[in-house]
């Protein structure tokens, strides 16, 4: 049997703008992934532990409300000090272009802003699955 | 790939989680380790919790995991959302109603999809029941999908199964049907805090008057998870289910029951596996299938020359 891929996708930080995070989870599940919904309000430590609970090949975080630069960034970093370099980690949401360099230095492997069409995210996680 | 089992009886997270994967996808990695704890297994109380969807069933293990914890027992979580039949995937949506475990380190929590079966569970289930019970958990709640009436697989893994019903399902005769009600364990009406829980709390009461069975009344414990009501009271029954599991011996029956069902399935996964994954029976298969369209042979003939060539 082929091994599913597994996504977590979470929404870390206050605003309360899902919808974006749905249709990608929806996306994801239709290209036959398992995809664990966590909803909103997510810590950085909620979503690591989460992601190793879980034991997912793949987070993706959605935030709209500008503090990707910290919360992205907080999980970038604990990723790195557990070791768990073999997930993948994408993320989305309003995100000026000029932060989108400094998040791939980060750790973040794939940045999806606005009218990305959700093909796209579906290729990017099948093609970048590190496991 | 090392042998988790050592790291999993420690109780270490990663070696639990990448364990479940493995038995998740039938991998032949998982197998020694899953050989070695099973010796250490069979301390945990092992909950079922099933009902329609809807029903509260994850804002209520919640709670349950909630109160253990401050009983200070560690407590173990599988929560099982539909796979497609479609396309194979699966939204798992049930940690959204137990964020608030998710930062405490006595918790553990696996989302998984049924994966084909239809039973309201998933076959790795009893796999991951063990794990969870080798690494130390006190208890294990096991959420089933939502079911309807006659998904009730969970009888044969949980040493006590909770039925949780809401108010408004319908009139009596859906409580004296078969399937779902005939496996509580306890009754749970969630959703107390609406109208009509007197009247279903009745309903339930009146078909367990007509009921055969004499040694033990089955009880009703009415709860709201969202006002975090009647918990308490629940706790309380589930542990008196438990004493009376152990006096009146059918603990024994029912680790057995849960024992033969996982040896079933084992076996099952297995004859599945090698009928049709493996390349040469699996182009047999795909002959006969081709023979049986073209009425050149019947199905039962076609079956009995897979099986002779098991059997034999």
């Amino acid at each position: 049997m082929e091994r599913k891929i597994r996504v977590l996708i979470a929404k870390p930080g206050l605003d309360g703008h899902d919808r974006g995070a749905k249709i990608v989870a929806r996306a994801l599940r239709d290209a036959g992934m398992e995809v664990v919904y966590t909803g909103l309000h997510q810590t950085a430590e909620q979503v690591v532990k989460t992601a190793i609970q879980e034991d997912v090949d793949v987070i993706g975080l959605s935030l709209l409300s500008g503090a990707h630069m910290t919360l992205f960034v907080d999980v970038a970093n604990l990723l790195k000090e557990k070791k768990m370099d073999d997930v993948l980690f994408i993320g989305g949401g309003i995100i000026p272009e000029e932060d989108v360099p400094v998040l791939k230095k980060a750790g973040i492997a794939g940045v999806f802003g606005p009218g990305t069409p959700v093909e796209d995210i579906v290729t990017f996680v099948k093609k970048n699955v590190k496991r | 790939m090392s042998d988790l089992s050592s790291s999993v009886l420690k109780g270490d997270v990663r070696s639990i989680a990448r364990l479940i994967t493995l038995v998740e996808n039938d991998s032949s990695d998982a197998i020694e380790s899953m050989k070695k704890i099973h010796k250490h297994t069979g301390r945990a109380h092992v909950i079922g919790v099933t009902g329609v969807m809807g029903s509260g069933k994850s804002s209520l293990i919640f709670e349950l995991a909630y109160s253990y914890r401050k009983q200070g027992k560690k407590v173990g979580v599988i929560a099982i959302d539909p796979t497609s039949p479609f396309t194979g995937g699966a939204l798992l949506g049930d940690r959204v109603r137990m964020m608030d475990l998710s930062a405490d380190d006595g918790v553990f929590i696996r989302s998984m999809g049924t994966h084909g079966m239809l039973g309201g569970l998933t076959s790795a289930v009893y796999d991951v029941v063990e794990i969870l019970d080798a690494a130390g958990m006190d208890i294990i709640l096991v959420e089933t999908v939502g079911v309807g009436q006659a998904e009730v697989d969970i009888v044969k893994i949980a040493d006590t199964t909770l039925v949780v019903l809401v108010p408004g399902l319908g009139d009596f005769i859906q409580t004296i049907k078969a399937g779902l009600m005939e496996i509580a364990d306890i009754f749970v009406v969630n959703k107390a805090d609406r109208s009509g829980v007197e009247q279903i709390v009745a309903e339930i009461e009146s078909m367990l008057d007509i009921s055969c069975k004499t040694d033990r009344r089955i009880p009703v414990v009415k709860t709201s998870a969202k006002e975090s009501k009647g918990i308490l009271d629940l706790l309380d029954e589930i542990e008196n289910h438990m004493i009376y599991l152990r006096k009146s011996k059918v603990f024994e029956t029912k680790r057995r029951k849960r024992y033969e069902a996982e040896l079933t399935e084992i076996i099952r996964k297995r004859l599945m596996g090698f009928i049709f994954d493996e390349s040469k029976l699996k182009k047999k298969v795909e002959f006969l299938i081709d023979q049986i369209s073209r009425k050149e042979l019947d199905p039962y003939t076609a079956a009995d020359e897979i099986l002779g060539k098991i059997l034999k």
